[in-house]
């Protein structure tokens, strides 16, 4: 039941985002972009929501949420770690970074988010910050000139904060 | 505020602005583009608004390009710039400074060889090499205030345009002007709004392109965060010369302040009635909707943008027909870059004779570049074109940081080239680059030194064109896949030299049969390196060696028998047991079993292990 009546507020509230842009297909992508903000990924019965109310046909819901690298549809972490892989921060050695919040974060293979649910760990090519690179962004917040150690103890922070949420402000 | 209706009253209420400004005396502007922010930015803001409010106008400037020595804080007029500013200088600041008005020798910047302080901007090697235009504004005005910026001449270009000036006036004055396009095609501007203009429709459309997509690049988000009325001034232009009254600004999705910015400089020109209907009172009425990307290189392409737009995959089109014929919805379209409309204003309000005489002929005026990677200062700068390479890294970069030797510099990102040290001497502009076989780019200029892998370098960018190649035509999806395996060979140590020649092969085909610009310009960069580095190339593939020390699977580290000590701390680190010696004995490794994880380099406290 408890599911049920979850799902019937989901779709009220994306029938209101829906409202507020209409039903033209120029606004699918930024519908699509505030159904993300809200859900942190795009579920698919959502997806058959939305062409069904847009009268727009599934195929082109579908493919425009999986051509854009923004969607996801798969749920992601409460943190998303972007470690930014442009130009300016490969050159200043951007992939050890990477590869210590991986293993830091315990991600194996394939893998892009932890079993916990509270990393997801992604590249990003240039995030415009390139004069302080190599920069990692955690939730769209920018942290420079990072170096694989700085990053293993902001997860750090971030792990603790997880365990003592008493103890942050 | 109440609404400027005619262009007396834009006038009038400019000098109003202006005479406010002057009014306040000492200024502190605090830097909150994204590189102050990070380091830190913000909180220095909050220290000065609690501590300085009554003795100094605290106000926030956008990016002024100085990223490297950021936190920046600037006090006007008194010509003070301080660097790397901590929210703890501030008491400091505001007592010795603003109260004694006595400098605080510490946070000045210092020469980083002579440690000789500057005091101003004006003596730093950094700016004084610089002619701002585009970014007269960034980091001198508040971007989040409308009157700043009409304070320092503000929306006069667009009253002249409306006011004085026939849409073909605005046309012949851009065409005049000799401005190119500096979304890295180069494309006159005034041509492009000719076609437009003279396209066939009532409807038609101006867009402006903020997708900036080579990733080490933020000249454009420099320009929306920091002065987003300047954009929008320049668009509303484009849209008076072609007749549209309406505009897009398409801003990509890693720029969610730019978005918070434009949006807000949309709502303040609206509320006033610098948008909407009856502009200044005239016929022309205009109005701007801020469109965020989705995160796709192939959207920055102009005919993908559109399709974006619209709601869209973002897959580009064969052209012609070009969008000024048949663009956005299908109306004549004019699509420019951030840049380019930036420079637009300026160029209206001191006409096309003054842009003529900055830089070089053929392509005047001024560019701006990102300059990143191994150099010493890095940051946004802005020069008249024609200026050499060598000026740009060794007198505005300050050289190669840590002293080390200049290898190239990667000019144009994934569409570009690189230029080596025989081509330091290069004028900076359309055609010189051009007939080195290199392009100008959008500006993203990343500075590379002698430990820098080519080859590495040309992995980077196949491997990102990879990525992003939308899919839609064979040569560039299959083609840039085929030309990514053989260079991740190449770094492995696995390629033979038959797989440099398919390799050869390849670049040709993507670069002549694929549909856009995307897959036309891909192999660029790995034909660049191998016209200029195919010693590195064959060092990889004959010798397996990778000259600069990079490629993991091409590495071996030795221990120094001078310098060990014997202390067994490696040969513990080792996560496989490839290191062994008896205690105080020169170890060694067993390159047979070694992972290559650098774990033994990590320990070692005598520096006795490196890669060879
Ligand atoms: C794959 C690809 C990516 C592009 N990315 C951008 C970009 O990020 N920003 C931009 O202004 N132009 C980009 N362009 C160029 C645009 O197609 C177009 O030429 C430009 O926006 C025109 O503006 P301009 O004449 O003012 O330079 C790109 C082109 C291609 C083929
Ligand atoms: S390359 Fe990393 S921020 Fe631009």
């Amino acid at each position: 039941m408890a599911l049920l009546e979850t799902t019937h507020r989901d779709f009220a509230n994306v029938s209101k985002i829906i409202g507020r842009h209409g039903k033209g297909q120029q606004e699918l992508v930024p519908i699509l972009q505030e159904v993300q903000a809200e859900y942190r990924y795009l579920p698919e019965e959502i997806l058959s929501h939305i062409s069904t109310a847009m009268g727009i046909p599934p195929a082109t819901v579908y493919g425009v949420a999986t051509f854009y690298a923004q969607f996801s549809l798969e749920p992601k972490g409460k943190y998303v770690i972007r470690v930014c892989d442009g130009t300016a921060c490969h050159v200043r050695h951007s992939m050890p970074i990477y590869e210590a919040i991986r293993k830091k974060t315990g991600l194996r293979g394939k893998r892009i988010t932890s079993a916990d649910g509270l990393f997801t760990v992604e590249t990003v090519a240039c995030v415009g910050a390139c004069g302080l690179a190599p920069v990692i962004t955690i939730n769209d917040e920018v942290y420079a000139q990072m170096t694989p150690e700085a990053a293993e103890m902001i997860i750090d922070a971030l792990m603790n904060r997880e365990v003592n949420p008493v103890e942050t402000h | 505020m109440k609404r400027i209706s005619s262009r007396e009253e834009l006038l009038d209420y400019a000098r109003q602005c202006e005479a406010r400004m002057k009014a306040v005396g000492r200024r502190v502007l605090i830097c909150v583009g994204t590189g102050c922010l990070a380091n830190g930015a913000d909180e220095v803001l909050r220290e000065f608004e609690r501590l300085g409010a009554d003795v100094a106008a605290i106000t926030k400037g956008g990016c002024d390009g100085f990223c490297e020595a950021g936190p920046l804080v600037r006090i006007v007029p008194d010509n003070v710039l301080y660097v790397k500013v901590k929210a703890s200088d501030v008491p400091a600041i505001v007592e010795r400074t603003l109260k004694q008005g006595e400098a605080i020798e510490e946070l000045l910047y210092h020469h980083p060889v002579t440690n000789e302080a500057y005091h101003g901007e004006a003596e730093i090697p950094f700016y004084s090499s610089q002619t701002r235009v585009t970014l007269c504004n960034c980091g001198i005005i508040d971007p989040d205030e409308l009157d700043q910026y009409i304070a320092r001449d503000g929306y006069k270009a667009l009253a002249r345009a409306v006011c004085d000036l026939t849409p073909d006036d605005v046309v012949e004055e851009i065409l005049d002007s000799g401005l190119r396009g500096r979304g890295g095609g180069g494309f006159p501007t005034g041509r492009k709004w000719m076609f437009a203009r003279t396209a066939p429709g009532d409807v038609k459309y101006v867009v402006c392109n903020g997708d900036e997509g080579d990733p080490g690049a933020f000249m454009d988000r420099a320009v929306m965060e920091g002065d987003p009325h300047r954009v929008l001034e320049g668009l509303a232009i484009a849209g008076r010369a072609i007749g549209a009254s309406h505009g897009y600004i398409y801003v990509r999705a890693e720029y969610p302040m730019a978005v918070g910015r434009l949006k807000r400089a949309v709502e303040q020109c609206r509320r006033v009635g610098l948008l909407g209907e009856r502009i200044l009172g005239t016929n022309f009425s205009f109005d701007v909707t801020i469109k965020e990307g989705a995160g796709a290189f192939v959207c920055g392409e102009e005919t993908a943008l559109l399709a974006s737009i619209e709601g869209k995959r973002g897959m580009p089109k064969p052209r012609p027909p070009f969008p000024a014929q048949e663009g956005l919805f299908g109306k004549p379209t004019v699509i420019n870059n951030v840049e380019t409309l930036a420079t637009v204003p300026s160029i209206i309000l001191r006409g096309p004779a003054w842009f003529q005489s900055i830089g070089v002929e053929g392509s005047p005026g001024t560019k701006t570049f990102a300059i990143t990677g191994q150099v010493a200062n890095t940051g946004l700068i802005e020069i008249p074109t024609g200026k050499t390479l060598r000026e740009v890294v060794y007198d505005i970069g300050g050289g190669i940081r840590g002293g080390g030797e200049f290898k190239a510099a990667q000019i144009g990102g994934p569409s570009g080239s690189c230029l080596p040290t025989e081509l330091l001497d290069i004028k900076l502009d359309y055609d010189s680059l051009t007939r080195a076989g290199a392009m100008m780019g959008s500006g993203g200029l990343v500075i590379m030194d002698s430990g820098t892998c080519m080859v590495e370098v040309a992995r980077f960018f196949m491997s990102f064109a990879q990525k992003e190649s939308c899919g839609k035509c064979v040569p560039c999806r299959e083609g840039t896949h085929r030309m990514l395996e053989i260079l991740e060979k190449i770094v492995g140590g696995t390629a033979t030299m038959d797989d440099l020649h398919i390799l050869e092969t390849l670049a040709s085909v993507v670069k002549e049969s694929s549909l856009c610009g995307l897959g036309r310009t891909a192999p660029n960069p790995v034909m660049a390196t191998m016209k200029y580095f195919m010693d590195e190339y064959v060092a990889h593939i004959v010798e397996k060696r990778c000259p600069a020390g990079v490629c993991k699977a091409l590495k071996r580290y030795e221990i120094s028998e001078s310098k060990c000590r014997g202390c067994t701390r490696c040969a513990q680190a080792c996560p496989v047991g490839a290191i062994s010696g008896e205690v105080r004995q020169v170890h060694v490794i067993d390159v047979a079993k070694c992972t290559r994880c650098g774990a033994c380099v990590a320990t070692c406290k005598f520096k006795a292990i490196a890669a060879v």
